[in-house]
């Protein structure tokens, strides 16, 4: 019963782990207020989904030092890390 | 994936004789929440908790069929679009599998876990989500009640209030004055009271050049004030006055019948009179036990969930969430990060430290947009505070060009935000 017990705890704990991993990682949630998240908005923002890892990562950085001229994103850049533009660049990358 | 989750959920029967506590989804029934407010926050919570977890019921509870959007509304004011572009029904929420809900909840009991709708149906839940913007304190300024705004309309909610204020513009003469009371902090909308004044101007402007425009103010600083004042003395010289607190701004009492406006310092009588209240948190907060005396909610800047009562979380205009602006867009980055932890809690799962992003336009003139923006995170003190060295203004002395390039942008936000809540 205990090695059974435990054996189940085990398995739910992986598989809220797996439900978990799907979620967006921090800050990645609120892009999708300008970037749109579906195909049938038409906006001079580009949709994030899909879109090239490395691509992402470097228009983030490019925002971040002003090398790219921007509107907001300069501003909203600057409130990441180079590990979280890595993660939100990564978790974008995967979605369709 | 669906077969693991199924695999999960027998398991999740079989550990249900464990001493640890267990997350609801291990006790074998769905997980029930209920979403009270289909506004900006509401609408994108109840979505977003069935992305982040398809098992989850989710019950929104809205007593509108159509949703009227506050952001743009004061384009409508200003005779530049019309009410029906702010509007959006529920239909495509609820073709997502989130049961609606058409009602006006009344009630929360907090221990029971369960939420009363007018006609004393009892929604149960296992998390509750509170989204119910904001209600006016009638009565904080005197001689302003529900008569009053039919007479002196506040326009803070979009709707009839949008469409009587801009009715009363157009059958106002040229050479009528106009007064805005703007109120002290905090409110919905932070730059709101200055976007209304600048296209109001914009339209007697174009359409009465004789008028005059007054705003009476209870603070002495205000949202993008650098760049809204130089726009207003490029755009509206002579035509537009800003009156701070320290100038007798602060509106003290109003006159319905006389559409006057009284301060310390003296009295104005206008043709059309627009009061922005001082305003709380919608009336359920208050029956939920989770405002405290401000009138708005305290929360948890990780979970959203209240600091006052357990198991109900509140996001959007009603919450204090530090130094976040009660804005759509910090409403809808509010609501994803709430039904990320939701969802997570009812597995049993603990939501790290988030980081929420807010961006708001302002149109000064038609082709003319200023914005803030921000970027937030938890901070020790456990509000959430704005990530230094990130954010702020538009920057100012940029060209028309970039004006008129944040103008096309606020309009492509606003398409895409209520695509994502609505469409």
């Amino acid at each position: 019963m205990g090695r059974t017990l435990a054996a189940a705890i085990g398995i739910a704990s992986i598989a809220a782990a797996a439900v978990a991993s799907a979620e967006p990682p921090a800050g990645a949630a609120s892009c999708s207020g300008c970037h749109p998240a579906s195909t049938r908005v038409t906006s001079p923002v580009p949709r994030l989904a899909g879109l090239d890892r490395a691509a992402i990562v470097r228009a983030m950085q490019d925002f971040r030092s002003g090398q790219r001229a921007a509107t907001v994103m300069d501003r909203i850049a600057k409130g990441f890390t180079d590990e979280e533009i890595q993660a939100i660049a990564a978790w974008y990358a995967t979605q369709k | 994936m669906k077969a693991g989750r199924r695999e999960f959920l027998k398991l999740g029967l079989a550990a249900s004789t464990a001493l640890i506590p267990l997350p609801t989804f291990a006790q074998g029934a769905p997980a029930r929440v209920v979403v009270v407010g289909g506004g900006f926050a509401g609408a994108t919570c109840a979505r977003a908790l069935r992305q982040a977890d398809p098992r989850i019921a989710v019950t929104l509870v809205e007593a509108n069929g159509t949703f009227t959007a506050c952001p743009f509304s004061n384009a409508v004011i200003g005779g530049l679009r019309e009410l029906s572009a702010q509007q959006f029904t529920y239909d495509r929420v609820a073709a997502g599998g989130i049961a609606l809900a058409r009602a006006t909840a009344t009630a929360v009991d907090a221990q029971a876990r369960s939420v009363t709708l007018a006609d004393g149906t009892r929604l149960p839940y296992d998390r509750l989500v509170l989204a119910p913007g904001i209600d006016i304190r009638w009565g904080a300024l005197p001689g302003y009640d529900e008569a009053a705004a039919a007479e002196m309309p506040h326009a803070w909610r979009a709707g009839e209030q949008t469409v009587l204020l801009r009715r009363q513009l157009e059958a106002m003469d040229d050479g009528g004055l106009v007064v805005i009371s703007a109120p002290a902090n905090p409110f919905r909308c932070p730059p709101g009271p200055y976007e209304r004044a600048s296209l109001i101007a914009h339209y007697l402007k174009t359409k009465k050049p004789k008028s005059k425009l007054i705003v009476l103010d209870a603070k002495d600083a205000f949202s993008k004030q650098r760049l809204f004042q130089a726009a207003w003395a490029e755009l509206y010289p002579g035509l537009l006055e800003w009156v701070p607190l320290s100038k007798g701004g602060n509106v003290t009492s109003v006159d319905a019948a006389t559409r006057t406006l009284v301060t310390d310092f003296g009295r104005h009588q206008a043709k059309v009179a627009n009061v922005i209240p001082p305003q709380k948190a919608g009336r359920i907060a208050d029956a939920a036990g989770v405002a405290d005396r401000s009138g708005w909610c305290p929360i948890d800047p990780v979970t959203f969930e209240s600091k006052l009562q357990p198991g109900i979380h509140v996001i959007g205009d009603a919450a204090i969430a530090g130094a976040m602006p009660k804005s759509a867009f910090a409403a809808n980055s509010q609501a994803k990060t709430c039904a990320a932890a939701v969802a997570l809690l009812l597995t049993g799962g603990a939501p790290s430290s988030p980081k929420l992003i807010n961006t708001c336009y302002s149109l000064v003139a038609p082709d003319y947009g200023i914005s803030v923006a921000g970027v937030y995170q938890p901070s020790a003190g456990g509000q959430l505070a704005e990530v230094p060295g990130s954010g702020g203004v538009s920057p100012a002395g940029a060209p028309r060009a970039s004006r008129a390039a944040e103008a096309v942008l606020a309009e492509a936000w606003f398409r895409t935000i209520t695509d994502e809540v609505f469409g």
